[in-house]
């Protein structure tokens, strides 16, 4: 079922969470609502689920698959959600909890007990929790919690599912898991579904189109190759990926503001200067993992920059610790921002271009 | 470091042992020594001559009425106490401080006032008793003065064991009931009261210890009728006063008995429903 969002706008008291916010999510797609605390992602999916409610100024409109759902509560929207802190029953157990959904629809309506204990048996096989359905919620890890929830959430067979910060409380062993398994169950069962995330790895790796949130505002949607390879704006540059800010981008003398960005991955270094490279001394390297952090004194204006370089290039340039070695930046992103004006201008050019 | 010392040292309070035997002496001290004076005073009375006492239509009516009505007034409290506590603990308003500051005037009114303040209220000629009367309904000086004072020392009981808990419950959970489907009734029934019964049944177990024990406010709004409207401590003060210690004990006794066995049963009560609810430490 498709969704869109159109002019949602949301106050609490003086503060503003949402300012005009528009979302398309096409039917079957996973969508990453991603930004810091405080930028409105969970407002907006809370005003999806029917929890809250947006301005009441008649221009926030909300359709599922065309349809205005905004006078909808929440228990008639068909919409499942997972809650960050995972909400479950304690006063149930697994079995209790997941076929809750079941048990309260009205006598005409609901299926068979039989029927249910199908339907949560096949759930449990599903989020692989076979013979946990005594449990209780306090005998359960936190990863388990986390499925149980969102088997309770897909019980009721929902149109759209929703998740606030789904692996948020789980350690990064158990989250990587979970996140993989999330994306296969979403793509088995084809639920829209919506997810709130601070963690731009999370975001990228999971989602089909990413929607970076920043005060109350979309920044920018697009799929995570779009983001991430043309960001709209610093702050999404900023936010996605590790970055390196240069100094040099400064104000012009006719008032507008550049900023200079590189990628870590971007930076090239060699081992001896020649032609247009940049003189750095290393700082630190980091060889521990599957590519080679280094830290890099930029000597021309004193900065510190990060680059990443495979880790044979570490090893067949023997990088080490107060060696002076050239830099190449292979792409650098250029906002320009004039004025009070907000617009943003990107120029990618290669190093060698500007220089 | 032998195995003994670091066994204990694991605990995050240091001392079992001495705590314990604090405890138990402390609670010997304080609570079972003067009780057990009165079981003594009985025990002299042989088994034949105790029945007597205790069986005498007057008694048996005075306990009929005490426990008959704290166990009612505990639980119109339990649920209105409940209600209360919900307004206090979910909803911001102008005043929401003093009205939290109000449930607490029972504990620290003295008794007496209460009672006559409440019999001024209800009295056949007071502001409330006097258009009751009027379409024949006799408060003060029956039963439901009786009632409502009971009520009146309990109320603090109950809000007070219900508001925390109702504050520390998470909004979460009812959203999550909504959102799969369930009526606000059904939330309540299934998601939050169970969750809340253990304090409910603490509030219920204080308002009808409180209750049974009640005097100061009682007297005054009975009007002491025995048979009618004579309750079990004011029946004890009387026996007192005519010095039929033996028979004042006896029915000390027979109450002592009788509360301990329903606080007794509430507290299993409520062990059970912490075991559903998942607090035990099992």
């Amino acid at each position: 079922m498709s969704l869109s969002a159109i002019n949602i706008s949301k106050h609490f008291g003086r503060t503003c969470a949402l300012d005009k916010v528009n979302l398309e999510v096409k039917s079957g797609q996973l969508v990453a609502l991603l930004g810091p605390s405080g930028s409105g992602k969970t407002t907006l999916l809370r005003i999806l689920a029917g929890l809250d409610y947006p301005d009441g100024d008649g221009e926030g409109r909300l359709l599922f698959q065309g349809r205005d759902v905004m006078d909808l509560p929440a228990r008639e929207r068909g919409v499942g959600m997972v809650f960050q802190h995972y909400a479950l029953f304690r006063n149930m157990n697994v079995f209790d909890n997941i076929a809750f959904g079941m048990t309260v629809l009205k006598r005409r309506e609901r299926p068979s007990s039989n029927a249910i204990r199908d339907r949560v048996m096949e759930l449990l096989a599903k989020v692989h929790l076979q013979g946990l359905e005594k449990r209780m919620p306090h005998q359960l890890s936190g990863g388990q919690r986390q499925r149980v929830a969102l088997a309770r959430a897909v019980a009721i067979r929902p149109q759209i599912l929703l998740l606030d910060e789904p692996f948020g409380a789980l350690d990064a062993k158990v989250r990587k898991e979970l996140r993989r398994w999330l994306r296969t169950f979403q793509e088995e069962e084809k639920l829209t579904t919506v997810f709130v995330t601070h963690d731009q790895e999370e975001a990228l790796e999971l989602a089909d189109e990413v929607v970076v949130m920043n005060n109350a505002r979309v920044e920018q949607s697009g799929s995570p190759q779009e983001v991430y390879d043309h960001p709209a704006s610093p702050f999404v540059i900023e936010f996605l990926g590790n970055v390196n800010r240069l100094k040099r981008g400064r104000v012009q003398p006719d008032g507008s503001v550049t900023s200079l960005y590189v990628r870590p991955h971007d930076i090239q270094i060699c081992k001896h200067l020649q032609g247009h490279t940049l003189e750095a001394r290393v700082l630190h390297v980091f060889s521990a993992g599957s590519v080679g952090r280094v830290t890099l004194e930029y000597l021309e204006s004193g900065e510190m920059l990060e680059a990443e370089v495979p880790r044979s290039e570490v090893d067949s340039m023997h990088l080490a610790s107060g060696q002076t070695v050239g830099l190449r930046f292979r792409h650098i992103r250029i906002f320009t921002r004039k004025g009070e004006t907000s617009t943003q201008e990107l120029i990618e050019v290669p190093y060698e271009h500007e220089a | 470091m032998n195995k003994n010392k670091r066994n204990s040292s694991r605990r995050v309070l240091p001392g079992f042992g001495i705590s314990l035997g604090y405890t138990v002496m402390y609670l010997s001290l304080i609570v079972l020594l003067p009780l057990s004076a009165a079981f003594i005073e009985t025990a002299g009375m042989g088994l034949e001559g105790f029945w007597n006492a205790v069986t005498r239509p007057r008694v048996l009516a005075a306990l009929k009425l005490s426990f008959g009505l704290s166990l009612i007034a505990a639980f119109v409290n339990s649920v209105a106490g409940l209600l209360v506590a919900w307004v206090l603990a979910r909803y911001q308003f102008p005043g929401r401080k003093l009205v939290d500051a109000a449930i607490d005037l029972p504990f620290a009114l003295p008794t007496a006032v209460a009672g006559i303040a409440l019999t001024a209220v209800y009295a056949p000629n007071g502001w409330l008793g006097a258009p009751l009367a009027d379409i024949g309904i006799k408060i003060a000086f029956a039963p439901p003065g009786i009632l409502i004072a009971l009520m009146f020392v309990g109320l603090p009981f109950a809000v007070r064991t219900v508001q925390p808990v109702l504050e520390n419950l998470d909004s979460e959970l009812e959203e999550a009931s909504a959102m799969l489907g369930a009526s606000r009734l059904t939330t309540f029934r299934r998601v939050i009261l169970p969750v809340l019964l253990p304090s409910v049944l603490t509030g219920f177990a204080m308002c009808f210890a409180r209750g049974v024990g009640e005097y100061g406010s009682v007297v005054f709004i009975s009007g002491n009728m025995p048979m009618k409207t004579e309750i079990a401590p004011l029946l004890i003060v009387t026996e007192l006063e005519q010095y039929d210690f033996h028979a004042a004990t006896a029915i000390a006794v027979v109450m002592l008995l009788l509360s301990f066995s329903v606080l007794f049963i509430i507290n299993m009560l409520q062990a059970w429903s912490n075991r559903r609810t998942g607090h035990s430490r099992a």
